[in-house]
C-alpha cells in the first residue's frame, strides 16, 4: 500500500458497525447458553507444532516470546483445571499468511463443550452461523464421500503414489506425502465443487488428525472425528471431539516436530504445560475455531479480508 | 538477476517460466487452515500470448525476466523487418513478422507506440490503443446516409480492413481502435 491514502481504514464505517454487532451478537449467543467467555494471552514460550502454521516469533524478556496462533493450549488448561463450558473471541496470529481471505493477524472464535462429540456442536456451529447470515441451505457430508465424487480416490485407502500422480495433474507442485496430496486436491477439486451455502465436512483422514480422536467408523477404518464448515466454498471453521489422551498427543508433537525440523522450519519447545493438563484429565469434550473476520466477510458479501478489517497488515506498514 | 517470491508477485511483474518470459496477470494464496500453502497463479507467456495457470509451493522464486515496455516510433518496413527508433537515444530496432503480428495492421510511420523489449530485443509491439488511418478500397458511398446505422468494409492503407457507415467513401480518414479493431469516428483534418 502506498500513496496519500494509505492512512485509511479498509473497512468503511457501515462495515465498522457491522463488526461491532457481529461480536455483540457472538457474545450474545454465549451468554444465553452460559459459556464463559475467557480472556487469554497472546504470547507464550511455547508454540504448536503444526506443521503448516508458522509461529511470529516475539522477544520477551531476551527469550523468544511466540505470538499464539489458536487459544487452543490455553482453553484446554482451563478446561483441564475445571472451568466447565467456555469461549475465547480475540486475535490470533500466523506467519507468511497474506491474501483475499488471509491476514497474518486474524480474529478467531474458539469455543469447548464438555461431555458432546462433533456431532452436536456441529449443530451448534450452524445454529451460530445461521443467526448471522439467515436462513441458507446446510449440508452434512463425509470427507471421503466429497472426495470420493470430486476426485474419484478414496481418501483413506489410495495409495500416496496415486494420490500424488492426482495432485500432480492438477498444478505444478506438491509434496509426495498423503496430507500434502490431500490437500492439493481437495483445495483444486473438492472446494470448487461444494454446493453454495453451508457445508460441514467431517471424518477427516487419520493423517489430518491433528488435535482430533481418530477412532474407527462402521466400516472399521480409522478416521480423525474432526469437522470443517465451508460457507459458499471458503472455510469457515474447524472443529475436533479432543484428544484426551497425554501420550498419544505427546507422540502427534513429537512425529509434527520431526517433519519441522526435516523441513528445516523453526521448531518451537514442546509446550509441557499443555500435555501436563492432559494427564491431569481432560474432560471429554468438542471443540471448534472459527474465523470471524471470514463470517463477516460472508455476511456482508465482501471478497477481500481487508474490506472487513479496519487495518489489515497491508495498512500497517 | 532478482529473483521473486510468490509472497511478492504481483499483477504486471514479469516472471521466468521454463524459459520464456511470462507476465503474472493474477496470484491467489491459498491455504487450508491445517494444510500447506500454495499460490495458485495466472500467467500470459509474452513469446506465445498463451495464458496459463500453474500451482506453485508458497515461497518458491521464479527469476525476473529481462523485459521492458519501451516508447517508440515505428519508422518504415522492408518487406522483411519492421523498423523503430528510441526517440531520446535516436537507437534503432528492428522486428520480424513473428513479433509485428498483428500489430502490423495498425503501425502508421511516424506514430509512436510501445515496443517491448526482451534482453534487448523486441518481442512484441503495441500499438496506439487508437489510430486514424485512409480508406483506400471500399464500396462507393451512399451520400447523406448518416442515419440507417448500416455498414460496409473498408480497406485502410494498412491493409486493415474495417467496418464503415455507408456514407464514407475512398479518401476518408477514419479513427480506429486497435484493440477491438472498430471504427470510432471519422477524423477531421
Amino acid at each position: 500500500m502506498t500513496g496519500s491514502e494509505s492512512w485509511r481504514p479498509g473497512a468503511n464505517l457501515a462495515v465498522l458497525r457491522a463488526r461491532a454487532q457481529l461480536f455483540a451478537t457472538i457474545r450474545q449467543f454465549f451468554a444465553e447458553r452460559a459459556l464463559l467467555e475467557v480472556d487469554l494471552p497472546l504470547l507464550s514460550g511455547a508454540f504448536g507444532s503444526d506443521l503448516c502454521i508458522e509461529p511470529i516469533v516475539a522477544q520477551v524478556n531476551g527469550a523468544p516470546g511466540y505470538l499464539q496462533s489458536s487459544p487452543e493450549f490455553f482453553l484446554k488448561r482451563l478446561l483441564a483445571a475445571g472451568s466447565g463450558d467456555l469461549f475465547s473471541l480475540g486475535h490470533a496470529f500466523r506467519d507468511n499468511e497474506r491474501g483475499r481471505r488471509h491476514n497474518p493477524e486474524f480474529s478467531l472464535l474458539e469455543w469447548y463443550r464438555c461431555g458432546w462429540d462433533e456431532q452436536q456442536l456441529m449443530a451448534e456451529v450452524e445454529q451460530l452461523v445461521l443467526a448471522v447470515l439467515g436462513d441458507r441451505p446446510v449440508v452434512r457430508e463425509s470427507y471421503a464421500k466429497l472426495f470420493n465424487r470430486a476426485v474419484g480416490l478414496d481418501p483413506h485407502r489410495a495409495s500416496v503414489a496415486d494420490l500424488h500422480r492426482r495432485a500432480v495433474a492438477c498444478g505444478s507442485w506438491v509434496d509426495a506425502t498423503r496430507a500434502a496430496s490431500l490437500d492439493l486436491l481437495f483445495a483444486e477439486l473438492v472446494e470448487p465443487a461444494l454446493p453454495a451455502g453451508l457445508v460441514f465436512v467431517y471424518d477427516f483422514p487419520a493423517c489430518h488428525g491433528a488435535l482430533a480422536v481418530v477412532e474407527d467408523d462402521d466400516n472399521g477404518l480409522p478416521v480423525a472425528r474432526r469437522f470443517e464448515l465451508y460457507c459458499d466454498g471458503m472455510e469457515l471453521a474447524n472443529g475436533y471431539r479432543e484428544l484426551t489422551d497425554a501420550a498419544q498427543q505427546r507422540q502427534r508433537f513429537e512425529v509434527e516436530l520431526a517433519q519441522r525440523q526435516q523441513a528445516a522450519l523453526l521448531a518451537p519447545p514442546i509446550d509441557e504445560n499443555f500435555l501436563q493438563a492432559l494427564q491431569s484429565g481432560l474432560p471429554p469434550s468438542a471443540g471448534v475455531a472459527l474465523g470471524v473476520d471470514r463470517l463477516l466477510m460472508c455476511q456482508l458479501g465482501c471478497n477481500d479480508i481487508d474490506e472487513v478489517l479496519p487495518f489489515s497488515w497491508s495498512r500497517c506498514r | 538477476m532478482a529473483t521473486f517470491s510468490t509472497n511478492d508477485f504481483r499483477s504486471g511483474m514479469k516472471v521466468m517460466l521454463d524459459g520464456d518470459p511470462c507476465n503474472i496477470i493474477d496470484n491467489e494464496f491459498v491455504k487450508p487452515g491445517k494444510g500447506q500453502a500454495f499460490n495458485r497463479v495466472k500467467l500470459r507467456n509474452l513469446k506465445s500470448g498463451r495464458v496459463l495457470e500453474k500451482t506453485f509451493k508458497s515461497g518458491e522464486t521464479l527469476e525476473a525476466a529481462d523485459v521492458m515496455d519501451t516508447d517508440m516510433q515505428y519508422l518504415y518496413e522492408d518487406g522483411e523487418f519492421w523498423y523503430f527508433m528510441e526517440p531520446e537515444s535516436f537507437e534503432q530496432h528492428q522486428a520480424d513478422a513473428t513479433v509485428v503480428a498483428d500489430a502490423k495492421l495498425w503501425l502508421r510511420e511516424q506514430d509512436v507506440c510501445v515496443v517491448t523489449l526482451y534482453n534487448g530485443s523486441p518481442l512484441s509491439v503495441t500499438p496506439p490503443n487508437h489510430v486514424e488511418l485512409e480508406i483506400v478500397e471500399t464500396d462507393p458511398g451512399v451520400r447523406g446516409d448518416t442515419a440507417t446505422g448500416g455498414t460496409k468494409p473498408a480497406k485502410l492503407t494498412t491493409g486493415a480492413v474495417v467496418k464503415v457507415p455507408l456514407f464514407l467513401d475512398r479518401g476518408d480518414v477514419v479513427r480506429v481502435d486497435t484493440r477491438t479493431g472498430e471504427y470510432l469516428s471519422r477524423a477531421r483534418d
